[in-house]
């Protein structure tokens, strides 16, 4: 009567297509840098600089309407979207119009809002601006920096305290299998033009926790059945642990996600990119921590005198004394 | 085997208890806050029936903490300004000029003529002797001008660097004085920012030095970051300046040592005046918002000692001479002295409305900002688009969490009992350390506890799977609890370890939303293991020590 979504006893050979999946992850990374670099991120203006303006009328929103009031005032790149939620009736209509970083001035200035302001209210009487947000370009330049940094910055913080805990070939196995998550996340956020702007690092360190959890939860059953079955090939060991964690690695994942779908469709709008960056991000590190970590530590190959350090007299000259 | 003792079974159920009782506010947000509210304005010795029964809404003796709502629920303005650090070098110099012109002009036997290169560089002085064969004498002079930082870092050096270029001798700031400067102008900044937003007397602004040169200016509540700009105010410099003559011509030249400033109220009116002003803001100690004799508008203002002797002095000698009240570069009034006033105290009129002598009053109140401000960033987020956020965060967070306990009963019957238990338990552990710490829930930080909901059963269905596994082997279900326990903790601990490592980054890098972020999350992450290691444990063991089951169904 209880659910069961993974049987006991699974016997699953993860590596049986390992050159698939491997195969599969690296081309995906390949495809997430070929969009990242072909089609560009969409930056939101934390990270480019320029202004956000959010409408809300009761009528619909004629996006050409929009443009064609702003144009006149001459504010080059002018990018007006509607914004859709369930949660809006038909009286509110919401768009979201950006400016982009004015000549000379680190903030839009109030007079350029204003006029914004007064051009969409000749559209629309009814439209009111919940919300401006404006950047200029010295922080958003700075922002980018910081953002890289807290990137890197947190890899190199959980390689080293993996490499502490584990051996060394496991902290590359997780570096690897977090940079995989990464890059795949950019890549849809590419791929769909979705809006990339500061809360989406956050999303990104989000997935970095969440994916390494995944993976350290592997990691220590390898850890334990080294020490436990000597001499049972590496493959095997590896396979065995992640056959015994399943269950647990998708129930995880199961309750994650579910908690993640209620934000994700009741969330609000104003949340749902960093919400879906982190959802798939969940996907994609639920199936890194099993198919991309452990094939790089199979890879480099593991030493297998994990109880050394248990017996005080290994390695002393006193080792062999008693023998 | 499974024994708890008594004295850690009575800590974890006094940290769930007190848990309620400082989560316990959040649930009636809004009494509580006119509750403490009315409390903070009884503190400051004001109070009548209306505060009494206000504060009477929440018990006193019940904890009050609440969790801060973020700009971005409660709506308000978040500015980032930068301050322009450089205006007060060029001040400087302007102020050194009349010095070194003087200590020159006392050896005009040996350097000759001494006048002013203008138009280059503000942050330096140059200044041209006409005996170029002299500099090096002139250098001297001006050197011995030079006086000792006053700072702790400054060790010894020299406020200002002074070398020669042929006949001319340039003065800056030297590397030392430039520091102490900037971090006194920023203290200052800050500190006038504060005075005027408090002023206005909004709900806890947050106002916070940021980086070398920056202030944070944080305002819930507020209609937008332009209603902040004009409390903020751009500098609000006041002098008092000697009027030369008054004009039409915006081009006119001004001559030597005089600058030409448009009037505030009249339009295409000019004033000449002398640049160095007789009496500035600086040494104002009061300003109130009062009326003139014929009824209007106006500022009465009292000087410092200092002040009121230079402003007396002046008075005195230019009887029948008009001066002008600047404020910000334009020029209030320019009114005829009509005698000498001794007290150091007067009257600003001009074309006022009531709001409008306040405003200066406040303004003068405060004291002028050392420099300008520029504006890096600015959001304004209306109140009606935080609520929405509110409303359907909490649905969001209401729905998961359902859809997780359902899942996990589904999955572990009892035992998913016990987690949701311990999860409702971490919710409110959350909310309690939210508030006891005063730290600030944002939009992404409510997504941080729903991701967290979904997390915090992790360390649950470790042990789970764990039990299930050692059931197989172990010797009676008891003995599969125990070891369940004690071979999943390390996987809690390095898992939780490491996100709790990504959560302290965001912290760090992060600003704003993001941090809240970072705080739900990595609170989350400890109240998880708690909760985890220690409530569901000890429901576990309450649960097996009263039934004594023989076999048991993870």
């Amino acid at each position: 009567m209880r659910l069961r979504i993974v049987p006991d006893d699974t016997k699953i050979d993860f590596f049986r297509a390992a050159k698939i999946t491997f195969g599969a992850s690296v081309l995906a990374m390949v495809v997430s840098i070929i969009a990242a670099l072909a089609l560009g991120l969409n930056f939101g203006i934390d990270f480019q600089g320029g202004t956000t303006i959010r409408t809300e009328s009761e009528s619909a929103v004629d996006v050409g309407e929009y443009r064609n009031a702003i144009a006149p005032l001459g504010l080059g790149d002018v990018i007006i979207t509607e914004v859709f939620d369930p949660s809006f009736g038909d009286d509110k209509n919401v768009a979201s119009v950006r400016i982009q970083a004015q000549d000379g001035a680190e903030s839009v200035s109030a007079e350029t809002i204003a006029a914004v302001e007064a051009a969409l209210q000749g559209v629309d009487p009814t439209v009111s601006f919940p919300s401006v947000e404006s950047v200029g370009p010295k922080v958003s330049g700075e922002l980018i920096q910081s953002a890289i940094f807290a990137v890197l910055g947190s890899l190199a913080a959980i390689l080293f305290y993996i490499w502490l805990r584990f051996e060394w070939q496991f902290a590359v196995g997780a570096i690897a299998a977090l940079v995989h998550d990464v890059t795949l996340t950019i890549g849809i956020f590419a791929a769909f033009q979705i809006k990339f702007d500061l809360a989406i690092i956050a999303a990104l360190l989000t997935i970095v926790g969440y994916s390494i959890n995944d993976t350290v939860v592997v990691f220590d059953r390898a850890r334990e059945n080294l020490r436990k079955y000597k001499t049972m090939p590496l493959r095997d060991l590896l396979n065995l642990s992640a056959n015994e964690t399943l269950s647990r690695t998708v129930m995880t994942s199961g309750t994650t996600l579910l908690a993640l779908l209620a934000l994700l469709v009741l969330g609000g709008d104003v949340i749902r990119g960093f919400v879906f960056a982190i959802f798939w991000g969940v996907i994609v590190g639920t199936y890194s921590s099993i198919y991309v970590a452990k094939n790089i530590v199979l890879m480099l190959g593991v030493k297998r005198d994990w109880d050394k350090k248990d017996d005080p007299k290994a390695g002393t000259q006193f080792a062999n004394i008693d023998a | 085997m499974m024994h708890i003792p008594t004295w850690r079974r009575a800590l974890i159920w006094l940290v769930c208890l007190g848990g309620l009782l400082f989560a316990l506010p959040n649930l009636f947000y809004d009494r509580v806050e006119r509750s403490n509210d009315a409390r903070a304005v009884i503190e400051t010795g004001l109070s009548d029936a209306e505060l009494q029964a206000e504060a009477g809404l929440w018990p006193e003796w019940l904890p009050s903490g609440l969790v801060n709502l973020g700009l971005d629920l409660r709506g308000g303005a978040h500015l980032l300004a930068e301050v322009q650090v450089e205006e007060v070098y060029a001040a400087r110099m302007e102020a050194m000029w009349p010095e070194v012109r003087d200590a020159l002009a006392a050896q005009r036997d040996k350097v000759g003529f001494v006048t002013r290169e203008e138009g280059g560089d503000p942050s330096e002085l140059r200044v041209r002797i006409s005996e170029a064969s002299e500099a090096a004498t002139a250098l001297e002079i001006v050197r011995g001008l030079a006086t000792p930082v006053a700072s702790l870092t400054g060790g010894g050096a020299n406020d200002i660097d002074v070398r020669a270029e042929g006949p001319e001798i340039i003065v800056t700031l030297s590397e030392a004085e430039r520091a102490a400067t900037d971090d006194r102008t920023i203290r200052q900044a800050l500190e006038i920012v504060r005075r005027r937003i408090d002023e206005v007397g909004t709900r806890e602004p947050t106002i916070q030095r940021q980086g070398e040169d920056r202030i944070l200016i944080e305002v819930p509540g507020v209609g937008s970051a332009e209603e902040v700009k004009e409390i903020i105010g751009t500098t609000a410099q006041l002098t008092f300046q000697p009027v030369v003559s008054r004009t039409s011509d915006a081009n006119e030249n001004p001559g030597p040592n005089n600058e030409i400033l448009p009037s505030l109220d009249e339009q295409g009116v000019y004033y000449i005046l002398e640049r160095n002003p007789v009496v500035t803001g600086e040494e104002l100690v009061d300003a109130q918002p009062a009326f003139d004799q014929n009824g209007r508008p106006a500022v009465n203002f009292r000087f410092n000692p200092t002040g009121a002797r230079a402003f007396g002095d002046y008075t005195a000698e230019n009887i029948g001479s008009p001066f002008a009240i600047v404020l910000d570069e334009e020029v209030i009034s320019a009114p005829v002295i009509q005698s000498h006033i001794p007290g150091g105290s007067g009257i600003i009129t001009g074309n006022f409305t009531v709001e409008e002598s306040t405003q200066l009053a406040v303004l003068l109140r405060a004291g002028a900002l050392p420099a300008g401000l520029e504006f890096l960033e600015e959001r304004t987020i209306g109140p009606e688009l935080g609520a929405d956020s509110i409303e359907a965060g909490k649905l969001a967070a209401m729905v998961g969490a359902l859809a997780v306990i359902v899942f996990m009963i589904l999955t572990y019957g009892l035992f998913g009992v016990f987690a949701t238990v311990a999860l409702t338990i971490n919710m409110i552990l959350i909310f309690a350390v939210l508030s006891i710490l005063g730290a600030t829930l944002t939009l992404p930080g409510i997504a941080g506890i729903v991701l967290t909901m979904g997390m915090a059963v992790d360390a649950n269905v470790l042990v789970y799977e764990r039990i299930r596994e050692e059931l197989k082997t172990a010797r009676g279900p008891a003995r599969a609890i125990d070891l369940g326990y004690e071979k999943a903790l390390s996987a809690i601990l390095d898992g939780n370890v490491t996100t709790l490592i990504t959560a302290l980054i965001l912290f760090l890098v992060g600003s704003g939303p993001v941090r809240g972020f970072a705080v739900t999350l990595g609170l989350g992450i400890l109240t998880s293991v708690f909760t985890a290691i220690f409530v569901t444990r000890l429901l576990i063991v309450m649960w097996f020590e009263r039934r004594r089951p023989k076999t048991i169904e993870v």
